[in-house]
């Protein structure tokens, strides 16, 4: 497969008060189409800042981004981004907030029959739609991040990019958004970047996890490919081997070298 | 107290009276009642104790203003007939509430319009902020009947001026909220305009509006009261019908009992003006 979106040896510094801080360093990737790629190390180590690269809300100081062999360096939807906090519009009902998305970016392509039936697909898609007159305050942590990716995913985009997507949920509620996500994956084929801390999260999802060093001038420290068959269900992975082998690597990577046994 | 009784009885009644519907725990209907009746028996009391002290403190055979019973009865064609129209400034109460509603109604409105707009430009533009804010710092501590003269030296018009005072007297609290309002837009709303790539209308309309709507509201409600303030005051000075000069002219003709009279009037339309705003801001941001 072609290069689908490559980072380029993206490095970002930020200038403070104190002097500069050097955040990035050099990173480089290159991903495919319909790779589901997980970012993943220990907080602060830079990797909600390369998503925002990515996503063209920072700009590096240092190589580039390319989509599809073109240079990345605002916001767009064709990288749609599913914030941690779900970043719904309060006002908006459910429907309301991804038809706003669906009439800006298919507002010139399509008839409103056509967005309308197209919202509710994507709604329909995370199990939304029965709620799609509720405002954000009245549904739970779970079903608001649904209805973030509804919203992404009903930009159409090239890249999905997840930023901690699951991080402030309970572990019942990860799980089911973790199958859902799965699914839509293996159904759609995305390519898809999700930042995580989770390392369950990312050996489950992911066909490569990316494993950060530490800041400051964080680079990639170690890349792994989690050639287990899809699709996945997570009670047959707690009990497979080559899974808990992954996860210990990445476990491994993590906590220094501690003996993988020890981590596991 | 006799009246204190009767309305807890009057509360307490239709509930019992009602014995056809299939009853309620016995208690229900007591407790609603009690409900009820701690609800309108504590204003009420107040209400009789304020008058009882004023009526005693103005009871007095030199008694300087006139007690409640004596405002009520001076007063009373004034209260029974508030539409009459004499011609000139012989009008009832109605036609001077009305003419100063009306300035305060064209200034507010100036003002929440220019309000909202300078209020969203500082609040935007770090640099408009640095360029506006001292200098609107330091014209809102300038109090309303200051401006009066400037604005009849600019206006040579005794209307204009008293709108124009409204208007410099309520729009700093709408421009200082909306702009608080705007710079606390969570980032995260405004990362999702730029994954959307709206354009700055709609961002502002879709966006910025929205979130600051409370903001905005809390402005709107400082400042109607502001210009509520601010017209009473500017009509004495600049005459013609209205309340404010009502007030001034009744002074002239030491007509107590009418001052207290529009005086009452003026603080019940300040705290409806006030319960409107509140309303409206409730309706936009649910």
């Amino acid at each position: 497969m072609s290069v689908y979106l490559s980072i380029e040896n993206v490095g970002i510094t930020f200038k403070t008060d104190k002097g500069s801080f050097c955040a990035l360093d050099d990173v480089r990737l290159r991903i495919d189409k319909g790779e589901f790629i997980s970012v993943i190390g220990h907080s602060g180590c830079g990797k909600s800042t390369l998503l925002n690269i990515v996503a063209g809300l920072l700009q590096a100081t240092e190589g580039g981004v390319l989509l599809e062999g073109r240079e990345v360096d605002s916001p767009g939807p064709d990288r749609a981004v599913v914030f941690q906090n779900h970043s719904l519009l309060p006002w908006l009902t459910v429907y309301d907030n991804v038809r706003m998305a669906v009439d800006k970016v298919l507002g010139g392509t399509k008839t409103k029959a056509e967005r309308h039936d197209w919202t509710m697909h994507n709604l329909a898609l995370v199990r939304m739609d029965q709620a799609k007159d509720k405002k954000p305050g009245e549904i739970s942590g779970g079903m608001k991040q649904r209805v973030g990716i509804a919203r992404a995913l009903a930009m159409e985009p090239k890249v999905l990019l997840l930023d901690e997507p699951f991080g402030a949920l309970d572990a019942l509620t990860r799980a089911h958004l973790q199958d859902s996500l799965m699914e839509i994956h293996h159904r759609l084929g995305n390519t898809v970047i999700m930042i995580t801390h989770d390392v369950d999260e990312s050996v489950l999802l992911s066909d490569r996890i990316v494993m950060m060093n530490n800041g400051p001038a964080a680079t990639i420290g170690q890349i792994l490919d989690i050639d287990l068959e899809r699709p996945r269900r997570r009670v047959d992975l707690a009990a497979d081997p080559h899974y808990n082998h992954l996860r210990a690597e990445v476990l491994r990577f993590l906590h220094g070298h501690a003996p993988a046994s020890h981590a596991a | 107290m006799t009246m204190v009784g009767k309305l807890t009885a009057l509360t307490a009644d239709p509930a019992q009276s009602i014995p056809a519907k299939p009853a309620p725990p016995p208690g229900a209907a007591a407790k609603r009642a009690r409900e009820i009746a701690g609800r309108v028996l504590p204003p009420v009391l107040g209400l009789a104790v304020v008058l009882g002290l004023w009526q005693l403190a103005c009871s007095g055979p030199n008694a300087m203003l006139p007690g409640p019973a004596k405002v009520v009865r001076d007063t009373w064609p004034l209260i029974v007939d508030p539409f009459f129209d004499h011609g000139g400034v012989d009008k009832g109460l109605f036609w001077h509430l009305f003419a100063s509603l009306k300035r305060v109604a064209v200034g507010f409105s100036l003002s929440a319009v220019a309000g909202v707009f300078l209020g969203v430009l500082i609040g935007q533009s770090t640099m408009a902020y640095r360029a506006l804010d001292p200098i609107f710092q330091v014209l809102r501590t300038v109090p309303p009947l200051a401006w009066l003269p400037i604005s009849l030296a600019a206006f040579r018009q005794a209307d204009p001026s008293a709108i124009f005072v409204i208007f410099i007297t309520s729009v700093w609290p709408i421009i200082l909220n909306t702009a608080v309002g705007v710079r606390n837009i969570p980032q995260d709303y405004r990362n999702v305009a730029m994954v959307l790539r709206l354009s700055p209308i709609e961002f502002f309309f879709k966006i910025v509006i929205p979130a600051t709507v409370p903001y905005i509201f809390t402005g709107l409600k400082i400042g109607i009261g502001l210009s509520w303030l601010a017209i009473v005051a500017a009509e004495m000075l600049i005459g013609g019908v209205g309340i404010g000069f009502f007030i001034w002219d009744a002074w002239n003709s030491s007509l107590m009992s009418e001052i207290i009279l529009a005086l009452i009037y003026v603080g019940l339309v300040g705290f409806m003006l006030d319960r409107m705003i509140a309303f409206v801001g409730q309706k936009f941001s649910s």
